[in-house]
Formats: C-alpha cells, sequence, structure tokens
C-alpha cells in the first residue's frame, strides 16, 4: 500500500496509510526554528567544500607561489590571483581553506565515528552482561576521565608521536569514556523491557541483542550525543593542531593554519581569523542542530 | 559518626585512590615506548654507547617499578626529577626549577580570571532563571550557545585585534598588551595589566557554560514540588527564593562553579600560547614538542591533580551544604 492511494475522499474513514519516511522528515524540517535552519544549511555548505575540494579549489593543495603574504581583497595590494591573499610560503589561502574543510572535518568525524563505535559498543555490553565486567570498565572510565583530556592527549602524543593515525585512534579512546557512560545509562532502562528478554528466551545470540533489539531504542539520545561530540572533538583536534602537535604540515588544517598565520595580526590583519572562524562557524551550525534536534526527541517542552 | 564526616571522609578516600591510579598511567604510559626517548632527545646518529650513557644518567636503566616508586618519593618532596632537555651540559635544570615560576603565573592568571568569571556568571544565571523566557533570558542563551562553539583560540584573536593591534589608534599606544610577557619582577598591577587579555579570553569561554550551567540547575530546582507549595501557601517571591530556593541550591552552584574552573586548566594551555603567557600549559605543550618526557609528566600530574582536588572539592562542598545530611533524623 502506497501512501498516495489514501489520499483521496474515498479513505475518509479508514485509518490512514503510514507517511513514508522522506514525507515526515519533511514536514518536521518545515518545523524547524530559523536557527536549525541556519545550522543545516552551512553543514551542508562545509560537506559540498569537503566532498568536492579538488573541484572547487582554484589551485593545489600545497601549490607554492614565489610570492608569500600576498595581501588579500579587503586590504591594500591586492592581487587578483589569489582572493585571500597567500600564507607565510606563497600558498593560496582560499585553496587551503577548501582543503583544510575536507582534511579537518573528516578527521574529525572518523574520530568520533571511532570513539561511538568502542564507546557505544561497549557502553551497550556492559549494561547486558552487568557484573564485574561492567565494574571494571567503569572504574577504568572514571579514572580516564579524571585527566582532562586535552592534558592527557597531549601526554600521549609526546609519547607516540603526532600523526594523524595516532591522533584518531588517541581521540577516540578518551572521548569513548564519555559515549560509554551515555550509552550504559541509556541502555540500562532498555536492557530490562520484555521484548529483549524474549529475543534472549528465542536465543537470539549477543550481537543480534546489542544491534537489533537495545541499539534502535537507544538512537535518540546517541545521535544528538554525536553532534556534540563531534563538536568536542572538533574543537580538541583544532586545538591540538593549533598547539602544532595535531596535524601536521603539510597537510591543510585550519587549526594549524591559524597558528601558522598567527603573527600576522600583530600587523591588523585578519588572515589568521578566517579559518579559526571557519571551525566556530561550522561548530556554531552544530550546536544549533544539536539543540533543535534534543529539543525534538527530549520532549521538553520548556519554551513556549 | 555524623553521617557528614564519613561521607566526606569516604570521598576523601577516593580521591586519594583516583589520585594514585592517576599517577601510576602518567607515569606508565611512558613505558609502553622505551628506548625510543634516547633517540629522540640524542639524534637518530646517536651510538649504542651514548643511548646507555643516557639511560643510566636518567635511570631508564632501573626497573620501572622502582624507578615509579623513586619518581612519586621525589614528587612527595617536591622534586619531579631532571629536565632532559639539559642533558650533557654541566649545570642540568631540575624540572622543580623550571616549573615553579611558570605554576605562579598559571595560578595568578587562573585565580583573575575566575574572580571575574565567577560571580558573573552566578547572577547572569540566576537572573535568567527567574527571568526565563524574556528577551533577556533567550538572548544571554543565544549568544553563550555560540561563545560555547568558538575555539579559545578564535575568541583569544578577536579580543587581541579588537582590544590590542586595532584599538583607538588616536590613543598612541594600544589599549591592551597584545602579548603578555610578565618577569618575576613585574609589579603587581602591572601584572594583572598585562594578564588583561587572557584573563578575559578565559572569561568569555568559561562564563558561557558556567551561567547555561547555573541557570539549568536553578530551573531544575524551581520545578520541584516544594517550591510550588511554597509559592501555593503565599510566600513572597524573595521568601521562596531566599529561604527556600536558595539553601539547596547552593550545592548544585559550588558544583557547576568547580567544574567550570576544572576546565579552566585545559582553557590555560591554549591561551597561554596565543598570548606568549610565560605558564606551565606554555611550557607543557613546548616539552610535548621537544619530547622532554620528565616536564611532560610533571605538568600532566599538576595538571590532573588540580582537576581532581576541584572535583574533589565541589563533591565536599555539596556534601557539606546539603540540608538533608545535616539533619539527620
Amino acid at each position: 500500500m502506497t501512501a498516495g492511494i489514501d489520499k483521496g475522499p474515498a479513505a475518509v474513514g479508514q485509518p490512514r496509510a503510514r507517511r513514508t519516511l522522506l514525507d515526515r522528515a519533511w514536514r518536521e524540517l518545515k518545523k524547524a526554528p530559523p536557527t536549525a535552519w541556519f545550522g543545516m544549511i552551512v553543514i551542508l555548505g562545509y560537506l559540498i567544500l569537503a566532498l568536492f575540494a579538488p573541484w572547487i579549489a582554484p589551485y593545489g593543495q600545497s601549490q607554492v607561489f614565489d610570492m608569500p603574504y600576498s595581501p588579500a581583497f579587503y586590504e591594500p595590494g591586492w592581487d587578483p590571483h589569489f582572493l585571500l591573499g597567500t600564507d607565510q610560503l606563497g600558498r593560496d589561502m582560499l585553496t587551503r581553506l577548501i582543503f583544510g574543510a575536507r582534511n579537518t572535518i573528516g578527521i574529525a568525524v572518523a574520530t568520533t565515528m571511532l570513539s561511538f563505535s568502542i564507546g557505544g559498543s561497549l557502553g551497550i555490553l556492559a549494561a547486558i552482561l552487568r557484573g564485574w565486567f561492567e565494574q571494571l570498565l567503569s572504574r577504568v572510565v572514571d579514572i580516564l576521565m579524571a585527566i582532562p583530556s586535552l592534558i592527557f592527549s597531549l601526554m600521549l602524543l609526546s609519547i607516540f608521536g603526532s600523526n594523524i593515525p595516532n591522533l584518531i585512534v588517541i581521540i577516540a579512546v578518551l572521548d569513548a569514556t564519555r559515549v560509554f557512560r551515555l550509552a550504559r545509562a541509556v541502555a540500562m532502562n532498555v536492557v530490562v523491557m520484555d521484548y529483549v528478554e524474549a529475543a534472549r528466551l528465542r536465543g537470539e545470540g549477543l550481537g543480534w541483542v546489542m544491534r537489533r533489539e537495545i541499539l534502535p531504542n537507544i538512537l535518540p539520545p546517541l545521535v544528538a550525543e554525536f553532534g556534540l561530540r563531534f563538536c568536542f572533538v572538533f574543537l580538541t583536534i583544532a586545538s591540538l593542531s593549533f598547539l602544532g602537535v595535531g596535524i601536521q604540515p603539510p597537510t591543510a588544517d585550519w587549526g594549524s593554519m591559524v597558528r601558522e598565520n598567527a603573527t600576522l595580526i600583530t600587523y591588523g590583519s585578519f588572515t589568521p581569523l578566517l579559518p579559526a572562524g571557519a571551525i566556530a562557524l561550522l561548530t556554531v551550525a552544530v550546536n544549533f542542530v544539536v539543540d533543535w534536534f534534543l529539543h525534538k526527541t527530549s520532549g521538553l517542552r520548556d519554551e513556549h | 559518626m555524623h553521617p557528614v564526616l564519613r561521607t566526606v571522609i569516604q570521598r576523601l578516600g577516593l580521591g586519594v585512590v583516583t589520585l594514585f591510579f592517576v599517577s601510576c598511567i602518567i607515569f606508565f604510559s611512558m613505558q609502553l615506548l622505551p628506548g625510543n626517548f634516547a633517540y629522540a632527545i640524542l639524534g637518530q646518529s646517536a651510538t649504542p654507547e651514548t643511548v646507555k650513557a643516557f639511560e643510566h644518567e636518567v635511570g631508564l636503566d632501573k626497573p620501572a617499578l622502582t624507578r615509579y616508586v623513586d619518581w612519586i618519593k621525589g614528587v612527595a618532596h617536591g622534586d619531579f626529577g631532571k629536565s632532559y632537555a639539559d642533558y650533557g651540559s654541566s649545570n642540568p635544570r631540575t624540572v622543580a626549577t623550571l616549573i615553579a615560576p611558570r605554576l605562579w603565573n598559571t595560578l595568578f592568571l587562573a585565580v583573575m580570571a575566575a574572580l571575574i568569571a565567577v560571580p558573573l556568571a552566578v547572577s547572569l544565571g540566576l537572573l535568567a532563571a527567574l527571568y526565563r523566557n524574556s528577551f533577556f533570558d533567550r538572548a544571554v542563551n543565544a549568544l553563550t550557545l555560540t561563545t560555547i562553539s568558538f575555539p579559545e583560540f578564535f575568541v583569544a584573536y578577536i579580543l587581541m585585534m579588537f582590544l590590542a593591534v586595532k584599538a583607538f589608534p588616536g590613543l598612541g599606544h594600544p589599549l591592551f598588551h597584545s602579548l603578555s610577557n610578565v618577569s618575576r619582577d613585574t609589579p603587581f598591577l602591572e601584572r594583572v595589566y598585562r594578564c588583561a587579555l587572557p584573563a578575559f579570553t578565559l572569561t568569555l569561554v568559561i562564563v558561557a557554560h558556567m551561567m547555561r550551567m547555573t541557570r539549568a540547575a536553578v530551573l531544575n530546582l524551581l520545578a520541584s514540588p516544594y517550591i510550588e507549595m511554597a509559592q501555593l501557601k503565599g510566600a513572597t517571591r524573595r521568601d521562596v527564593i531566599v529561604h527556600h530556593a536558595l539553601p539547596n541550591a547552593w550545592a548544585p552552584i559550588v558544583n557547576v562553579i568547580a567544574f567550570n574552573l576544572a576546565y579552566l586548566i585545559v582553557g590555560v594551555v591554549v591561551v597561554e600560547v596565543v598570548f606568549v603567557y610565560p605558564g606551565i600549559g606554555q611550557l607543557m605543550v613546548d616539552s610535548v614538542t621537544s619530547r622532554n618526557i620528565p616536564v611532560v609528566q610533571a605538568c600532566a600530574l599538576i595538571f590532573a591533580a588540580t582537576y581532581i582536588l576541584l572535583n574533589l572539592f565541589a563533591d565536599i562542598i555539596s556534601i557539606v551544604t546539603n540540608p538533608r545530611l545535616l539533619h539527620p533524623r
């Protein structure tokens, strides 16, 4: 049965067919507040930049021109070849910004996904198995969370050396502690449900129970948390790169771009603020969308 | 035993245990890649003999457990070992002499930021909660959500741009210093003036968190049945807030303050680097880059211990001010 059949007047009195997923999503979207719309459009823009960077960017990622510190269009002496000027080595700022979207966002998304697969599966497992497994994991998480995560990652990076795989794994593991806590807490309420008991009695394995019975029922809080954790991871990686121990040159990355061009600010140039602003705009956008999503799914109606 | 005292002692014990495990993690994570350090410090071309001599010199040839016990003993006496950076020089500096003046600078900055941020955030949060859904509440809400999303260095550079570099060219000199270089004999007022921009940055970053959490804590409290009861029996608004809400609000508010002061620790690292402020955060970043492990360990331990102590302090305050524990049946 499709949605179209029931739309005629003959269908009055009969139960309405379920709206398709797309239809429902669209109806929700139309009711979204302007801040959420703003957030979604910005995120979409960033995604397009990140995915099609090589086709959008005017030059290559680390293509060097023989004119370092060329001014941007809002400064005197602008060279029309470089819309936003060039950096300290003579690389086009606009190109680096566009490629930065790809690298910075890509690494942050990979880290967040890894952290959710570790933290989420361990959290659900702890809620199902209980006993010593849960106790042990919870105590380990307590201790890992007792060290501020930026300090902890600085320490671990100094030991293992800073490269992208190390960065992803270290931050994902540290961040997984928070995902673990949330996943365990929400899964606890679902584990005691009758349908989980039924699935177990039916003889389903642990993997099935985790994936098919529990995961779909704890998804909304996890999705909201994904947005928040993404912001946190994104800011941590940007801070680490800014401090010079995150993503290493010559990879274009917003945090290191701020660091490389920071001296320009004392001459009154806005150039170092551009990558920093790009970071800020994306986190603001994600936060707006998450705020709206949380409001939607938690059923909170405190604003009238 | 009085229940308050018992809970406080329990918490203190838990704090000591956590500190012990954290010190273990900080010390033993270094064991994960042994041998690598000698080359990182001496360079890849170091001969096996030099490496051996270096390991002997810094004690890397002893078993890890012995070194851990020695390290903890030293830390208890304020001795964090020798810095790797001066290996081979005739007068090697100890980690403690590197850290001590910088720790004082960082504390100065953190206290200054806290003194501005805490009263501001708590009063803004209380006002937003009391005048919920008003224009003020919404404006503050949107503003803080935006500030939270900004990376610290963005806030820092914006302030530097508009308050130091571009501010009042007619003045002849910038309004604030864009770099905060202080030394041991900088006079107090001069020091405050030079620290102004980093302190403002930290304030902006934590006020947003602190204010939102205060608002949420107070709103949560105002929704409880006994507040409605007080309103229904005709108590004035002032009475409800002062006698009914506030005694229970202290614990969550103090918790929020301590939690955010702990957050300052993270913020301070980035802000010190931006303003080239000679604090412990910058020292840690420099040591991470040069892989000067004893300094990194010492800084990590100091940061972690401060973090744990602040959280412990928050716990204890909330236990001590809990009216339900103060009047046991």
